[in-house]
């Protein structure tokens, strides 16, 4: 992962896929945490798609890391984070760019397949949402190729669960026939 | 932990991360196409492709894996390598 | 611009306070995908390592400053 400036503004963005309702943590815990209870041939992708959630959680934090780990506390101040160093230092702490900590009360589970399908399909459009403007507000060339990979990866993911709900309609049932 | 990683570090990290890619992006491709023989063919080469890099990486410069998943020659040197985030 | 952007116009009033500025929105690929077929053609790895896909009819590009046609 690299990150080609110190700008420790960024940071104060790029936590909101940490810690953000729409964020990677969230994500990870939505589809590991559904997992249990979905119809068995859906466990697969909601495990490898959960698992690469916690890769990006790790792909934001280096972000996060590399952008503050040698500010200064006036940079900090100065970029926002005069807030985050009073309560954490220079601790990553898992809340959104508004300073609101982590709650799992942004993700339900309905006890439903297709409701939590559903669920998952709006997370992967919301934080694919969430990437664009995060590329619009940032200048820096490397975490703009960071933050496309990782937009990208919401795309597929999207079309993964789309694909699941059809298999549970028993699109691929049908579609044998042919 | 300082810096003056070798090239050779980065290049292999990259290539394995290339691999890894192909790996992780089939693999979900196959969780909603388990039918697929082509894609199965696919894994199977990067696979085995991963399974060199892998080795390449861990002899010259230590475990990727942690719970001694990884080969211990000498020593513990899990604590002393760079981390992801750190290079 | 892109053709997966999609640009509209929201009724402006004469009242408004701020100058009228384009609108858009991006609807990547995946969207007309109910299911992915066999065999669609494949990025090289490191191709698809750079853009966070395997597959050229998946890949939704996105650069700063795309919005709204250079809207910023």
């Amino acid at each position: 992962m690299k990150v080609s400036k110190c700008d420790p503004r960024l940071a104060k963005y790029l936590i909101e896929q940490y810690g953000g309702a729409d964020g990677e943590l969230a994500a990870a815990l939505r589809y590991l945490n559904q997992r249990y209870t979905i119809p068995d041939k859906v466990i697969g992708l909601l495990t490898d798609i959960g698992t690469e959630e916690f890769a990006h959680l790790e792909m934001i934090a280096t972000m996060v890391y590399k952008l503050t780990k040698d500010a200064t506390v006036e940079q900090m101040e100065a970029a926002g984070l005069g807030g985050h160093l009073v309560d954490h230092g220079f601790d990553l702490y898992y809340h959104n760019a508004a300073g609101n900590p982590f709650t799992v009360a942004c993700l339900t589970a309905k006890g439903d397949p297709i409701a939590n399908l559903y669920e998952d399909i709006a997370a992967e459009e919301k934080a694919r949402a969430t990437y664009q403007w995060l590329i619009d507000i940032t200048d820096d060339a490397d975490i703009q190729d960071g933050l496309r990979f990782l937009r990208e990866r919401e795309v597929i993911h999207a079309l993964r669960f789309r694909e699941a709900v059809e298999m549970l309609k028993g699109y691929q049932e049908e579609k044998k026939v042919f | 932990m300082s810096t003056g990683l070798p090239k050779e570090y980065y290049r292999l990290l990259e290539e394995l991360q290339t691999v890894d890619f192909v790996l992780l992006e089939l693999s979900l491709y196959l969780d909603t196409h388990p039918d697929d023989p082509q894609a199965i063919a696919q894994v199977q080469q990067f696979y085995l492709r991963r399974q060199g890099l892998v080795q390449q990486f861990e002899t010259q410069f230590g475990p990727l894996q942690e719970y001694a998943h990884s080969p211990t020659v000498m020593g513990w040197p899990w604590a002393e390598m760079p981390w992801p985030w750190q290079v | 611009m892109d053709p997966q952007w999609h640009a509209y116009t929201p009724y402006s009033s004469a009242l408004d306070p701020c100058p009228p500025r384009p609108k858009a929105y991006i609807v990547p690929p995946n969207q007309y995908v109910i299911f992915q077929p066999h065999g669609l053609r494949q990025f090289a790895p490191r191709e698809a390592l750079k853009r966070g896909t395997l597959w050229p009819e998946l890949y939704s590009p996105y650069e700063h400053g795309d919005r709204g046609g250079g809207r910023r």
